[in-house]
């Protein structure tokens, strides 16, 4: 009992990453679209966890919203609407990249390996500042709006121009051409 | 104790996955979903070191990325609405020339 409330967060750390991996792998291994779009889902819920223990509660909630919401619906519509244009046979293919999928394995193991050995070294982290304004103690989402609107507000407009002009560009090329019509 | 360096971890292992997605896979659709996962790594670097150090920009540029991946993926899934009226397929290797 003792060891689950000194490593609670440990615990809950390695639960989520091991659904974060375990969803990521299920996205590229499943043939089906359908089922690797809520594999996605579930990668990304579980990402939003990962965000809440880092103290970043306000990224975790805009997380489920625009990706487990917004964008989940998005790919399942489109998903749905081309389902049976789908899936020729794709065993061949791979077969062909298992030696590259095999090195990148080991280089990867390897990669893991030493982060692993690095994390025992690793310095703790300061996290009363990722919920201070000016100087006072405050919630995240308050902190996160006041360095968004007043640090990086010109950032925010480009992005705001970027969502608009992705949304004319989504709606051009979704757009039936008529007759007569370029 | 849960380090940065943890969290780094996860987020190779996340952005190699999603790589592999996008070489390996020829369903477009799939590709984006894996570009999705590699977007995600790095919002978990991103807000990894914001905790390291001490600081919000970290998450301040996490509500760009997911903003940019939002607008990429309406995007993606645009041209994947336009490719299957005019090829019918959503195969990649199916699509070798631009003009329709």
């Amino acid at each position: 009992m003792d060891f689950i409330v000194t490593n609670f967060g440990a615990i809950v750390f390695y639960f989520l990453a091991a659904i974060t991996v375990a969803g990521a792998v299920g996205v590229v291994a499943f043939r089906s679209p359908v089922r690797a779009a809520l594999s996605l889902l579930t990668t990304f819920l579980a990402v939003a966890g990962l965000f809440v223990l880092l103290h970043a509660e306000f990224i975790a909630a805009v997380q489920v919203f625009i990706y487990a919401g917004g964008v989940m619906v998005l790919f399942l519509f489109v998903i749905m609407l081309v389902s049976s244009r789908m899936e020729p046979d794709e065993s061949q293919y791979m077969r062909r990249l298992a030696p590259i999928a095999g090195a990148v394995g080991v280089l990867l193991a390897v990669l893991v390996g030493i982060g692993a050995w690095a994390a025992t070294r690793a310095p703790a982290a300061d996290v009363a500042a990722l919920t201070a304004v000016a100087g006072q103690q405050a919630g995240n989402t308050e902190a996160v709006g006041w360095n968004l609107y007043r640090d990086y507000l010109l950032p925010f407009e480009v992005v705001s121009i970027v969502l608009l002009v992705a949304m004319i560009g989504a709606i051009v090329m979704g757009r039936k051409e008529k007759e007569g019509q370029a | 104790m849960i380090t940065t360096t943890h969290y780094l971890v996860l987020s190779l292992v996340l952005f190699s996955v999603g790589v592999v997605g996008m070489v390996v896979r020829r369903n477009f659709i799939t590709v984006l979903m894996s570009l999705e996962l590699v977007l995600n790594a790095a919002n978990i670097n991103f807000i990894a070191f914001s905790r390291q150090l001490g600081q919000l920009t970290g998450q301040v540029f996490a509500v760009f990325v997911i903003t940019i991946a939002a607008a990429e993926a309406a995007i993606g899934l645009g041209i994947i609405v336009a490719l299957v009226r005019l090829k019918q397929t959503v195969q990649l290797d199916t699509v070798r020339e631009m003009e329709g």
